[in-house]
This record gives C-alpha cells, structure tokens and sequence, in this order.
C-alpha cells in the first residue's frame, strides 16, 4: 500500500533558508500534512508546521505546495502525479519565522482595525428576531476559518510590503461585508470606511482569494463587489446624486 | 536566563483560548481585572472550532414545553446519576442566557420561522434543544468571544490608550508549570513555542482552560492541543482530578481513509435522520435499546421514521440514544463480524433527505467526505465507527465558582473540569458547559483576586520551573519523544479502551509506569526555536499523567457506567453510583481514593419519577428521598 514519495520541504529561519530534499512513504488517502508529520516524527524531529484539527476546520496549516497556497490537511497526496516532487514552502506573504511557520501577525493587527459589531442598544438579550434568509448573506463570511490563504495571495500585499500598512485584505474586507449586512448591527458606514480606511480601493478584482478560500466563500463576488459598487453608487450615480439633493431639499421644505 | 527573563503581572491569567477560557477571560475584564489569555496555537485556532451540532440551551423556541428542569433531568440521565447535580442545574438554568448573550456580541445562529434561534434535536435530549449555525456551531462560538475579546480591547484602547491595557494574548505560549507560594496560586512558568524563551507570569489567581486529552489515545478527534495539560498541571499543583475512568467514545468518527480516522462525523447527521446499519443491512440499534430507556425510544422502524415528523405522539429512534450506548452498540456489530471493510458500520443520511437539505444542514460534513474520502454523503452511506472524544473527568471543583478544590486561586471551567458530565456527557452540553462555566470561572477568579492580594513568587521557584524546560536538551542518548507517545496510544488503545478488563487494566498501570520511566530522559533534537519534538517532551508528560489517572481509576471501578464499561463488571451498580473516584499526585505516583458522591436535594429528586430513580438509585437512597 504504501509507496515512495518525493517531497521539497523549505527549511531555515527569517535569515536563510533552501528547500530540502526528502523521500517518505505515503499510504493511501494521506495528505500533505500526513506525509510532513511523519518526515517530523522520523527524520526531521525540529520540523516547524503549524497545524491543529486535520480536519480542515482550524485553518492552521496553511502553506504553498507547489507554488499555490493551500490547506496541508485538505490536500490530497494522490492529487499529484506518482513521479511528481511535492514542493512545500512557507506562505510568501509573511515574514518566515521557521521552516513552514510564518509570523501571521499582521492579520491580528488587522482585525482590531476593524470596528466591532454593534448591538442594538434597546434589544434585550434573548429579543432578537431576524429571518434565516436576511442571516444567510452574513452566515457565508461568518463561515471563515481564518487560514490566511486569501491574504497570503492576494496580489496587492504579496509582494508589495508597503500596501500592508493600508490594505486590510480579502479576509477583512468579508468581516466587513458580514457586519454590514448583518441584519442587527448599528453601526453606519461601514461601506466607506472600507474603502477610506481599509483600502477596499485598491482591489482590482482578479479573484484569486475566491479561488483559494478552502470554505468556498464567493470573496469578491457576494462580499468585495457588492460593497464596491454601493460606494461608487453613492459617489458617482447622477440620479443618487441629484436625489439625494432633492432628499435635502424635501427635507428642508 | 533568568537575568533576562520575561516577566508579566496580572491579576488574572486564562490558561486555554477555547470556549471556556474567552468566557472567563471576558468576565475578569467586565470585572475590571487584567487579564492574560495564554494559547497554545494561534488566537481563535482552539477546539472548540471543531465543535458541530450545536450548544444546548432550554429556550424553548422550538418546542414551548423545554424548559430548565427537562434539561437537568436529560442531563443527569445521560451521565448516568454520577453528575454533581449543583453543576447540572446551574448549566440547565442558566444556559439560555449565555447562548442569548452571544448574539448581543454578534453571533448569528440559524432561525425559526418566527425569526427566533432554531433548536435541532440531539442524542438524549427530549426536545431540539441545540442551538446552532449550520454544523459550524463551534467556530460561531469561538469567532464571537475572539470578536467579543477584540471588541473589549477596542474599547480599552479608546479609554486607557492601549489596547492591550486589560486584555491581553499570549499566542502559541505553552505553560509548564504553576507556581505557588505560600499554598496558594502565585502565576505560572512557560516558553513562547516561537522562540522557545522563558516567560513568568505573575498572577494571583489561575483559570485552567485547556480542553480534553484525546491525544492520549490512538483513535481520537481531538487535535494535538488535546493532551491534557491542564490536568497535569491541576495535578502537579496539588488539586484533585475526579473521575478520570470516564471518556467518551463519540460513536462516529471517520474510519477511513487512515489519515482521517478518528476525526468527528457530527451527531447532527443522525438528529437530522441518519439511520445505522451493519454489513447485513440491518437497521442494529433497535437490539441495543438499554431497559432504562426503553418508554422513550422506539422499538420498532415505523414508529422511529414517524417521530421526525410528529415528535409528539412517538418515541425517538434509537440511533439517538446517549453517545456511549450507540459507541458500545458499534463496537459489538464489529465484533461480531458484522463491520464494514474498514471496521465500522454504515450510517446513511442519503434516503431521507434531499440532496440539498444535507448540503444546507450538514454543509462540512459534505465537504469533509467529499474531500477528504471522497464519498458524496448525498448520494452513498458514510463508514463511521466509535473515536476519543471527550473527558468527563477533570479537575475537582466547587460548582458554584469553580474554584478547584485544595488550590487558593486555581480554578477550571470546561472540558478540564469533572463533574458537569457525570459518567456521560450529552452531546450539545460541552458548547453550553463553556459558556456557563467559563463565566463562573472568571466571575470566581475576580471574587478571588479582590480578597487576596499578590503573591509575589520567589526566584527559587523560578529557578525550579526554568530548569525544568532546559532539561531535554541537557540529556543525551534517551528516547525520542514521538516514538514514546506511539507507544502510549498503544497502551491506552488494547489496554484502556470502550471495553476494559482488570488483568489489562492492571498491564495498562505497568506499561504506562515504564514509559514514564523512560521519558524522564527524552532527548530532543534541534534547538528551542519552534521546535515540536522540544513541544512534544512536554505533552507526553501531560499525556502519561492522565494515562495513569485514567487507569488507577478505572481498575478500581468495578461497574460498567457510560464512559466507563468493564467486560468482567458488566452491569451498573447502585451501590457505586454514590462513589466518585478522586485521583492526586504526591510528586512520583497518581494515587486514586474514593469520595462520596453529593446527595440530591429533595427539589431535585422530585423532579423525577421515582420508578426511574429506582433504577439507578439504592433502596435506602430512595427511602431517604434527597437531603434536605
């Protein structure tokens, strides 16, 4: 059952690093983090890999096999060819802090730019009433699991470490999303200031987070463009425009 | 080192970032403490992500007749009577709350058609009681108290300047010791994971939050966080683990393919409609229908495929009776010859539901087996067979503070602590248990803190604990420390497992005393930096600790009870009921004694039928009626 298997592993620190050359038996159905786990336990004791549930859940063992970056725990070994050398590397977008770990701290800081969700102030604990279908369009980007993977491709930081400073990411544009269409939160604007002060401008829409979102959160399609276009309704449409200066008017008459 | 060592003050220090620890790390604050939140991986990363079906909670939207006590009673039932009812009634009154809380910070749970927080049904409970978000309800969970966490520091920085003022994250730290001086909690020693530097914490009181130890046993759905630490480090501090004989067995965890066995199939599955059936294609679970439960499952298809409908009028089907019958209905079908290929059973969700009902209820269970088998659960039958997934036992502690019992300033909230679950825990009332203890926790830790003052530790002390992790890579020529924890999976899998014996039980103590022995001189390769063997060295200390309590424990119950099934003790006894087993270390050996059991008081008792207390209960026990 088990056969031989060629994999590249990235080893080193933030001041040098090569890729490593290793063979391992791998057993039918294993993944990628499998075949890492068992390279650890018995070849290379000091590994670093992050990872927690295996089960695709936690979102903790993000890295790039062959280039792309993915979940270890959800990619298939047989996915490859059976000559094929499996290439495994930390995220790029990251500082390296050792072999396959990064330093993801940039996405903490991230989120607490984020303002929090905002309850009614005169809803009582247990008084909520929504409808499944208004709860949905939130629940979609409630289903993250924050891997990192969108931040990590998204072209606008990974290889412009001076967009980091004011770019939130894929990954916090959907937290924006979700509380901006969540059914109950008071807080206003959130749409501008995503696009003020989170950077939601500079997207230009090549929808690599989509594809790599391992949840299969549609990223720029439900949350990213959506957000966009009311922005530039609110900025641009000549009928927004004149209505809300008729609004004005009404208001002043 | 210890010149240049990192310390930290504060008043209150969570150990574990789960579900439990955010909740008393939120309550601390609101108390106006400062609070330290130590993870073991990253922020939000626990296993409490991994929780599924759903938190129970009596709110009654989805059948008006639930109400506090129907939940109490399901929960002592499922334990088996061996709860400590104090903590039981406290979680069924005040779980409702703490689920209502979370949507003030945001939480989204799925709806009724009135708008309200839907309630699925679940094994044990007698209404759909489990509050959920699709079968992500863990990661709801998490994400909101991370996101409540969050929100607090927001407010800490508008008003003090510094977010990090009152609340502050210690990610991927793992703690190796708590120190105390003077017989009571002082802080506690550890090393950043990253770079392996030494770190103190100052703190009067101490919250232990850190989850279950599955990854003691082979099979297990527990990540590698799971191994027990907190209970090691109750133990090695001086408090007492009860009841360490009891571990759940959820009945479906994955089997196949290898690299996914052990991993959780959600009891979602069969609340929705998953029937289990064996390689004959027979519908089993009606044979393993206990005589204590026999007026509330269905004996017979008809009236079990009729309950999903009219829930009212007909008994529940077998397949959700409490997790440790189905367990131990599966293991016998595999015994007998009568598994699948891969050594489970079938559980089939696909003839009764539409294809895009499962995809929109049970949306990870799809993807997990589409990707991760390669099995369309829309359209074939999963193979599932039983996996470790839960720790009744844990730290012994006061119900109504949870402060841990023979420890000034140590307390325990969640799967750590013992005596919520008795001998059993329901499904649904781990996501609930951490919300209500979790907040008595850190309610009890700021009680705490506010009548004793700092308890500065000694450099002594500090001496002891830095030495301690320096260890492994003094020695040379001893073992590694994967291949030891191999060997200890081993033992607990054939020796410990859902069925027990004394001879094996006995083997179990031997065996676990030997590895111990020897990982006393693990050797590690390597430096300190983010290095897993140097991390392993410590878990399978943790790990051998609760082995051996779990053993000790369980040679000594001579009594099949929920997690706990002896193959020469086959049936429960009432005379044990009444006896919890409480485990201690004195610094070289786990000794267990027994204690009894808190009596019910009258109120409680009477909110059962007495023919039903009979069964589990002695006659001079029901002639007394409960304490008074």
């Amino acid at each position: 059952m088990a056969r031989k298997l060629k994999l590249r592993i990235w080893r080193g620190d933030s001041t040098s690093g090569a890729l490593k050359d290793v063979t391992v038996d791998v057993n039918d159905g294993e993944v990628v983090l499998d075949v890492i786990h068992r390279v650890q336990a018995e070849q290379m004791g000091d590994l670093a890999v992050r990872w927690n549930c295996k089960a695709g859940k936690c979102g903790s063992c993000s890295m790039e096999i062959n280039g792309k970056p993915r979940l270890a725990c959800m990619t298939q070994c047989a996915s490859f060819g059976e000559e094929e050398t499996i290439t495994v590397t930390p995220l790029r977008a990251f500082p390296v802090i050792k072999d396959l770990v990064t330093d993801v701290s940039f996405n903490y800081k991230k989120a607490m730019e984020i303002p929090a969700y905002e309850h009614p102030k005169d809803l009582a604990p247990g008084e909520a009433r929504m409808e499944q279908v208004d709860v949905e369009r939130s629940q979609e980007f409630r289903k993250c699991i924050e891997c990192f993977l969108c931040q990590d491709v998204c072209h606008v930081v990974r290889d412009h470490e001076e967009n980091k400073k004011s770019f939130a990411g894929p990954r916090f544009f959907i937290r924006i999303a979700e509380l901006d269409m969540h059914p109950l939160d008071t807080l206003r604007n959130r749409k501008k200031t995503a696009q003020e002060e989170h950077g939601l401008g500079m997207c230009n829409i090549t929808k690599c987070c989509t594809e790599v979102c391992p949840e299969h959160i549609r990223i720029t399609d439900n949350a990213i463009i959506p957000m966009k276009e009311r922005v530039a309704d609110q900025k641009y449409d000549p009928v927004r425009w004149l209505g809300s200066k008729i609004r004005k008017r009404e208001g002043i008459l | 080192m210890s010149s240049s060592l990192e310390r930290h003050k504060y008043d209150v220090l969570v150990i574990g970032a789960g579900g439990a620890g955010l909740r008393a790390a939120v309550e601390a604050r609101e108390a106006g403490l400062k609070v330290a939140i130590i993870c073991k991986s990253l922020f939000g990363k626990a296993h409490t992500v991994m929780a599924e079906g759903g938190a129970a909670a009596s709110m009654g939207n989805a059948n008006s007749n639930d109400n506090w006590q129907v939940h109490f009673r399901d929960t002592m039932r499922g334990g088996k009577f061996l709860n400590h009812y104090r903590m039981a009634e406290l979680h069924a009154k005040e779980s409702p709350d703490r689920i209502w809380e979370l949507e003030t910070w945001g939480a989204l749970f799925d709806r009724t058609k009135e708008g309200k927080i839907s309630q699925r049904n679940f094994g044990g409970h007698e209404y759909p009681r489990l509050a959920h978000v699709g079968d992500r309800t863990g990661l709801e969970l998490i994400r909101t108290m991370q996101q409540r966490i969050v929100a607090l520091q927001q407010k800490d920085a508008r008003d003090h300047g510094n977010a990090e003022s009152f609340i502050k994250v210690f990610a991927e730290l793992t703690i190796t010791d708590i120190l105390k001086e003077n017989g009571k909690v002082a802080g506690a020693y550890g090393y950043y994971r990253e770079t392996g530097a030494d770190v103190l914490f100052e703190a009067p009181a101490v919250v232990i939050a850190t989850g279950g130890v599955g990854k003691t046993f082979k099979i297990t759905s527990n990540s590698w966080e799971g191994t027990g630490d907190g209970h090691a480090l109750a133990l090695k501090a001086g408090a007492n683990l009860k009841d360490m004989e009891f571990l759940q067995f959820h009945p479906t965890g994955m089997v196949w393919p290898p690299s996914v066995r052990g991993i959780l199939v959600t009891e979602s599955v069969r609340g929705e409609g998953g029937i289990l059936t064996n390689s004959l294609g027979e519908r089993f679970m009606f044979k393993y229908i206990p005589d204590v439960f026999k007026d509330k499952y269905a004996d017979n298809e008809e009236e079990a495929d009729r309950w999903y409908t009219d829930q009212d009028n007909n008994r529940r089907p077998p397949e959700l009776l409490p997790r440790d019958e189905v367990a131990r209905a599966i293991n016998s079908e595999v015994k007998a010859g009568r598994g699948t290929e891969h050594g489970g059973v079938f559980l089939d969700v696909s003839k009764r539901i539409s294809a895009e009902i499962i995809k929109k209820r049970l949306p990870s269970m799809w993807h997990q087996f589409y990707e991760l088998a390669g099995v369309d659960i829309t359209k074939e039958a999963m193979e599932v067979g039983p996996t470790c997934h839960y720790v009744m036992g844990g730290v012994d502690v006061e119900p109504d503070n949870a402060a841990a019992i023979g420890v000034p300033g140590l307390f325990a909230a969640g799967e750590v602590a013992g005596g919520m679950h008795g001998s059993n825990r329901l499904g649904g009332n781990s996501l609930s248990d951490l919300l209500v203890f979790g907040r008595r926790a850190g309610m009890g830790a700021a009680e705490y803190v506010k009548s004793n003052g700092d308890n500065p530790v000694s450099q002594s002390t500090i001496d002891a604990a830095s030495a301690r992790i320096e260890a492994p890579f003094k020695r040379s020529g001893g073992e590694n420390p994967y291949a030891l924890h191999q060997e200890l999976q081993e033992v607990t899998h054939n020796l410990v497992g859902i069925i027990r014996t004394k001879s094996e039980l006995d083997e179990a103590i031997v065996k676990i005393a030997d590895i111990r022995r020897r990982s006393a001189n693990v050797t590690v390769a390597g430096d300190r930096k983010f290095n897993p063997g140097f991390h392993l060295a410590f878990d399978l200390d943790n790990m051998l600790l609760v082995a051996e309590s779990t053993a000790k424990s369980a040679v000594l119950r001579e009594e099949s009870r929920g997690g706990h099934t002896r193959d020469d003790f086959p049936g429960m006894n009432s005379q044990w009921r009444q006896v919890n087993h409480i485990a201690s270390f004195d610094g070289v050996q786990v000794t267990v004694q027994k204690k009894a059991l808190p009596v019910l008081p009258k109120e409680l008792f009477d909110l059962f039928d007495p023919h039903e207390l009979e069964k589990y209960m002695t006659p001079e026990e029901m002639s007394k009626g409960g304490s008074i």
